[in-house]
């Protein structure tokens, strides 16, 4: 048992968790005034329903040794996850209950990622009942290909901190739910605007902030990889900033700052798999290079009828792509002591990063498909016209973010 | 001229706005409102105390159009706004009696 580490774990998996209420004033600010509580609670949402379910069965299916696909159950109900640093799937240096929460931080966040495909138009109950079973069905088996000696890990893949488990994942299931969903009655008219613009710059602020311990954790000791990872989490979404910034002036003359907040998630999530993995320097090249395809997938994506609303797949599935790719080309095995990449002589590694981006994506993409027409069958996926007309602030919580007038619009009725 | 006061549900100014620029009524000032009309509003629900809100958000939308075109706009306000449930709005009608330009200060007939 390591006292450091320990405590670096203790902080790393707050610094996560934080991650997910940070998404929510992320994706909070960009919708419209009347959604945003309903998607604000998309994700804090998460925080229950799939934090209970890793605590459950998810850890278990997804980080015991089982077979190359799933893991076992042996550690569901949280069976032998105790207070000593033995039993885990990887060697600990701290409790092995703290492994499964970290863990379980990731699995929230990614499942609350989805939400952005499909604000503003998809029932929350639906909703809720979609993104827990995703967190098993989906989630869970993802991980163990990656992080549980499943095979895509056999395969020579490396993620440091899931690029692919976590964003590729997560953009593959929003992709899909975008489409099967379908888009918002009032997509590409005028008024769909952000709200609040503050609210998703400190969403992007509080992001980054619990980014150290998404990569700088995923290192699991508080030792020169944690370091590492930390420096290269800094240093990418700067450059990604620096690069969209110069894009947003040519393009419009203005750098805004909904894409500077973009901007600084789609270098966070390209910086994600490559973090322990690559220097300082090369995480500035890599947060530069990812913010290009990124930059132009969310405008070509912004011309299609595909109502992504919050470009889930623009920034984590091309940001995570570029991101696991990019993996490929910069590790360098004399820092991180694992592995090479195309620049330090080992082109195959790009191949073998590109085929677990894909392995992912397929089985992420067709397993939310069935799930979403599985659940189709028993409820409506979409609210109706007038909830969609309304706000689904009213209708599906029966709150209102904003209430004007000092409150003078409500009359209590009930005692207390 | 006159004044004409729509008060609208929120998600159709946009469709307000479409018809109005098809008879080419570009100008027009839209205000975030709260009323009610038999509308009685909706429960909300804060810390488990229920609450009436009874003043719903609306929009309203002023133009101002020379008389001859007042019916057309109108028109093409109720047509745009109307859902056919109770909440779609009122359209009000008012006489101007004059209006000037604050830039130059002329007076517009």
């Amino acid at each position: 048992m390591n006292q450091a580490d320990t405590a670096w774990m203790l902080i790393s998996t707050a610094l996560v968790l934080l991650m997910t209420p940070a998404l929510a004033f992320f994706y909070g600010g960009l919708v419209r005034s009347k959604n945003a509580l309903n998607t604000m609670m998309m994700s804090f949402i998460s925080l229950g329903f799939v934090g209970v379910l890793w605590a459950l069965i998810g850890y278990s299916l997804a980080l015991t040794p089982g077979s190359n696909w799933i893991g076992d159950m042996s550690f569901a109900f949280l069976n032998g996850v105790g207070l000593a640093e033995t039993g885990a799937i990887v060697p600990l240096t701290f409790p092995h209950m703290l492994y499964m929460a970290f863990q379980g931080t990731f699995c929230i966040i990614t499942a609350a990622l989805i939400s952005g495909a499909i604000v503003e138009r998809m029932r929350f109950s639906a909703y809720v009942i979609f993104i827990s079973l995703w967190s098993i069905v989906v989630y869970a088996p993802v991980a163990h290909w990656v992080w549980g000696g499943g095979w895509l890990a056999d395969m020579g893949a490396w993620d440091f901190a899931g690029g692919t488990v976590v964003h590729v994942n997560a953009a593959a299931a929003a992709l899909v739910a975008a489409i099967v969903v379908g888009k918002r009655r009032e997509y590409g008219s005028q008024s769909v605007l952000p709200h609040s613009v503050p609210f998703s710059l400190l969403g992007a602020g509080l992001l980054w902030f619990g980014w150290f311990g998404f990569n700088a954790g995923s290192a699991l000791v508080a030792g020169p990889i944690a370091s590492l990872a930390f420096v290269t989490t800094m240093l990418a979404p700067a450059a990604t900033l620096v690069v969209w910034t110069f894009l947003d002036l040519m393009r419009s003359g203005k750098p805004t700052a909904v894409g500077a907040a973009t901007a600084i998630v789609v270098g966070l999530v390209a910086v994600t798999p490559a973090a322990g993995f690559i220097s300082p320097i090369n995480a500035i090249f890599l947060g530069a290079i990812a913010a290009v395809p990124s930059y132009f997938a969310l405008i070509i994506r912004a011309k299609t009828s595909l109502d992504d609303s919050l470009d889930v797949v623009a920034a984590h599935g091309v940001g995570g792509t570029v991101g696991a790719l990019l993996t490929g080309v910069f590790a360098e095995k004399s820092i991180n002591g694992l592995f090479d990449g195309a620049i330090a002589g080992n082109p195959g590694q790009v191949l073998i990063q590109g085929t677990a981006v894909l392995a992912a994506f397929v089985y992420s993409a067709g397993a939310s498909f069935i799930l979403l027409k599985l659940i189709g069958l028993v409820m409506p996926l979409r609210a109706t016209v007038e909830e969609e007309g309304t706000g689904l602030d009213i209708t599906s919580h029966g709150e209102e973010a904003y209430l004007h007038v000092g409150g003078a619009t409500a009359t209590r009725h009930g005692s207390f | 001229m006159k004044l004409i006061k729509s008060i609208v549900r929120p998600n159709k100014v946009d469709e307000v706005k479409d018809a109005l620029a098809k008879l080419n009524i570009s100008g027009m000032t839209v205000t975030e409102v709260r009323g009610h009309g038999k509308q009685k509003g909706h429960t909300a629900i804060y810390r488990g105390k229920e609450y009436n809100v009874s003043l719903l958000p609306k929009m309203e939308i002023e133009i101002v159009v020379p008389d001859a075109i007042a019916d057309d706009a109108i028109k093409a306000i109720v047509g745009a706004a109307r859902t056919g449930e109770i909440g779609d709005g009122r359209v009000f009608v008012l006489p101007v009696l004059e209006s000037y330009r604050i830039r130059t200060g002329e007076k517009e007939s």
